[in-house]
This record gives structure tokens, C-alpha cells and sequence, in this order.
């Protein structure tokens, strides 16, 4: 599984990804987190708000810091 | 990285006009652009969502309301946004008086659709954000 953070580097981006990797730690699967900062790469996903989240290039949540428990409920098992 | 570059300002109101191919569409476009030039609204891209992209999708829910603004009474704006899953505020230009095939585009009936628009149901984060250049 491929997990995406999309945003440029700011605060609530790194506790999305902190957020992220406690929950595949928890969920005890494998899964690789990449950041993607480049805001070209961003806007190609469509994303107009920051940071979000790509589930194997499939945005789930954009504009929104997703708490551990909400990014469990969406990876999918 | 510097504030003015991050996209992780809290959104607050984005308008997606119908952009038709009639002179309603058409002025259901300038009048959303009219609204996002006075700053307190954001335009938003219709087409990204009827296209089903996640991520505009995801972005528009991120909004705290979301507007739209259909030129006649098909209101495709509202019902692609609808269909898409998004809460949103409806305004038709037909319901303002402007009648499909017989409105000038021009700067009085922007100007006046703009101001029955930030007049009505807006007015208020109108007057809050912007000081209500859309009213005047």
C-alpha cells in the first residue's frame, strides 16, 4: 500500500504524517509513506486544499488534518 | 516555505458558478468571480467535481459553505455539487429576474446579481471579510 501526504511542509502537514505512520504502526501493515511538496504535483492530483491524503493515488481527505482513528477507518484491511 | 505559499489557510466559502453556454451561464460566471475578486469567497472549478476527482472533491468538502449560483432553472451547479455529495446554498439567477435569452451581460446586471447574491444569505460573511464591495 501506498500512502501520500500532499502539502508543501507546514505543521499540520508533519501531524498528518505522524498521523499516518501511528496508524499503519497500529494496524501492523505494510505500507509505504512518501510526501509529495511539490505543488504542481499537488494541483495534478486536484487537491486545492493541504495537506491530504492519497491512498494509492486515490485522494481520501484534503484540507484537513485526519486524526490516527480516522485514517484507520479509511486504509482499507 | 512561506505563508503566502501553503494551501492549509482554513476554507471558507467557495462559489461554484454554472458557467453556461447561455448569457444566464455566462453571468452566473461573472458574478462568481466577481464575488471571489472581493476576497471573501473562493472560486471553485464545477468541472472538477462533475469530472468526480477526488481530490477537488475532497477539497470543496473541506469548505465551511459552499455557494452555487445556476443561471436557469435546469440548476446543474446545484445538482452536480449535490450529486457529488456536497452540502450546498443554492441561488438561481432566474429566481433574481434574470431570464435565459433575453439578459445582457454587462457591467449593470453583474453588478446587480452580484448584489442580490452578497445581499441575501451572504451578506453577513460579505460585510465580515471584505468590507461588502459586492454590496455597494
Amino acid at each position: 500500500m501506498k500512502i501520500e501526504i500532499l502539502g508543501i511542509g507546514c505543521s499540520k502537514c508533519k501531524q498528518l504524517t505522524a498521523n499516518a505512520e501511528a496508524a499503519i504502526k497500529e494496524l501492523n501493515i505494510a505500507a509505504e509513506i512518501s510526501k509529495v511538496t511539490d505543488i504542481d504535483k499537488i494541483t495534478d492530483y486536484g487537491v486545492m486544499m493541504t495537506p491530504a491524503l492519497a491512498i494509492d493515488g486515490i485522494i481520501v481527505a484534503a484540507g484537513k488534518v485526519l486524526s490516527k482513528e480516522d485514517i484507520k477507518k479509511i486504509i482499507p484491511k | 516555505m512561506s505563508a503566502q505559499n501553503c494551501m492549509c489557510q482554513e476554507t471558507g466559502l467557495l462559489v461554484f458558478p454554472c458557467s453556461g453556454g447561455s448569457d444566464v451561464g455566462e453571468l452566473s460566471d461573472r458574478v462568481g468571480r466577481t464575488i471571489a475578486k472581493c476576497g471573501q469567497a473562493k472560486m471553485f472549478c464545477l468541472a472538477g467535481i462533475g469530472a468526480h476527482i477526488p481530490g477537488m472533491i475532497e477539497s470543496a468538502k473541506a469548505a465551511k459553505r459552499i455557494i452555487s449560483i445556476d443561471g436557469c432553472s435546469v440548476s446543474c451547479a446545484k445538482k452536480t455539487l449535490e450529486h457529488a455529495g456536497l452540502k450546498v446554498e443554492a441561488y438561481n439567477l432566474k429566481d433574481l429576474g434574470f431570464e435565459k435569452g433575453k439578459t445582457k451581460v454587462d457591467e449593470n446586471s453583474i453588478k446587480s446579481a452580484t448584489s442580490k447574491i452578497a445581499g441575501g444569505k451572504i451578506e453577513e460573511t460579505v460585510s465580515r471579510t471584505s468590507g461588502g464591495c459586492c454590496t455597494k
